[in-house]
């Protein structure tokens, strides 16, 4: 059973990652490492990690993937013609290069001479992996990395904040476009921030009389 | 299942992020390729904690998600403000740097 699944998990992050390399649209290529995460929260169960198998789907799966599908709707997932313009001689290269590093990969790895590489591994205890565990020891053994992982958090969001920000106000465009069915609703006078500082989004029932003309409630 | 088989899909996963990263132009993409090398790392990770039969790799293995959940944030927003700079979305256009 154990083989079984293994073989399905790991065929599907297989395809999944290479239909993130091979898909011409980043928005297919988000939904093939979609499935490819997925299929690795299942290799993940299979090891016995329930907890980073959870966090996996739901942070990783769910949040992150989020991220990215706004990203690929906002910049425009324009299809885009795969390998380097180049020619093809550097992808060439590339899947050479790939070949190689597969090969010293596993000579690495399987190569290693370790005595438990070719077992289940050791036999564990069925709290291996839980959330219990893995709290307990986020809280005590390793309470130093997990405290500076969340500070990189915060200096992460910061940055992409600093980093995205729009710089200079809006365009004329987008200033007519922000007005809303609230604007017409809503007595002049009684409103935006924008309003109060006079800024250059004032109304335009606010700029043409002073504040004790009828509202636009009661014009219509 | 041994666990020398985790270890082959985890560096066949790599060997596609690393091809992937070579490969393609736009800079999402190879964020998604990076994304795929750190997540062959993660399974490695875990595969040895499996092995051992010590939860300390699970751990490590969280830590790198943490991580790989900030260069995502940096790299998405580096590429926002390409897309606001009307810079190309194209990492062979982008050579300001005369590189």
């Amino acid at each position: 059973m154990a083989e079984v699944l293994f073989f399905l998990a790991g065929i599907g992050a297989i395809a999944g990652a290479v239909g993130v390399v091979a898909l011409r649209n980043p928005f297919f290529s988000v939904l093939a490492l979609v499935s490819h995460l997925l299929s690795l929260a299942a290799l993940f169960l299979l090891l016995h990690a329930e907890f980073v198998a959870a966090a996996q789907v739901v942070v990783y799966a769910g949040a992150v993937m989020v991220l990215y599908v706004f990203v690929v709707a906002y910049v425009g997932g324009q299809d885009e013609p795969l390998g380097p313009r180049a020619g093809s001689g550097l992808r060439l290269v590339s899947i050479v290069f790939g070949a190689v590093l597969f090969v010293e990969l596993c000579a690495a790895t399987l190569g290693s001479g370790l005595q438990l590489i070719d077992t289940n591994g050791t036999a564990v205890g069925p709290g291996f992996g839980s959330p219990a565990q893995i709290g307990e020891l986020l809280l005590t053994r390793f309470l130093l990395p997990f405290e500076v992982a969340s500070f990189l958090l915060l200096i992460a969001a910061v940055g992409a904040v600093v980093l995205a920000r729009r710089r200079g106000g809006l365009t004329a465009a987008e200033d007519q476009a922000r007005y809303s069915a609230m604007d017409v609703l809503r007595p002049a006078y009684t409103g935006t921030t924008a309003e109060g500082v006079g800024g250059p989004h004032r109304l335009p029932a606010a700029t043409a009389a002073a504040p004790a003309q009828t509202t636009p409630v009661e014009d219509a | 299942m041994d666990i020398g088989w985790y270890l082959a899909v985890s560096a066949l996963i790599f060997t596609i992020g690393a091809a992937g990263v070579l490969t393609r132009r736009s800079p999402l993409v190879i964020l998604l390729c990076l994304e795929l090398m750190l997540n062959a790392a993660n399974l490695a990770l875990i595969a040895f904690a499996r092995m051992h039969g010590d939860p300390d790799g699970q751990i490590f293995a969280i830590i790198v998600m943490v991580v790989a959940a900030c260069e995502v944030t940096i790299g998405l927003g580096i590429i926002v403000a390409m897309h606001r700079g009307r810079l190309p979305i194209d990492v062979d256009e982008l050579r300001e740097l005369q590189g």
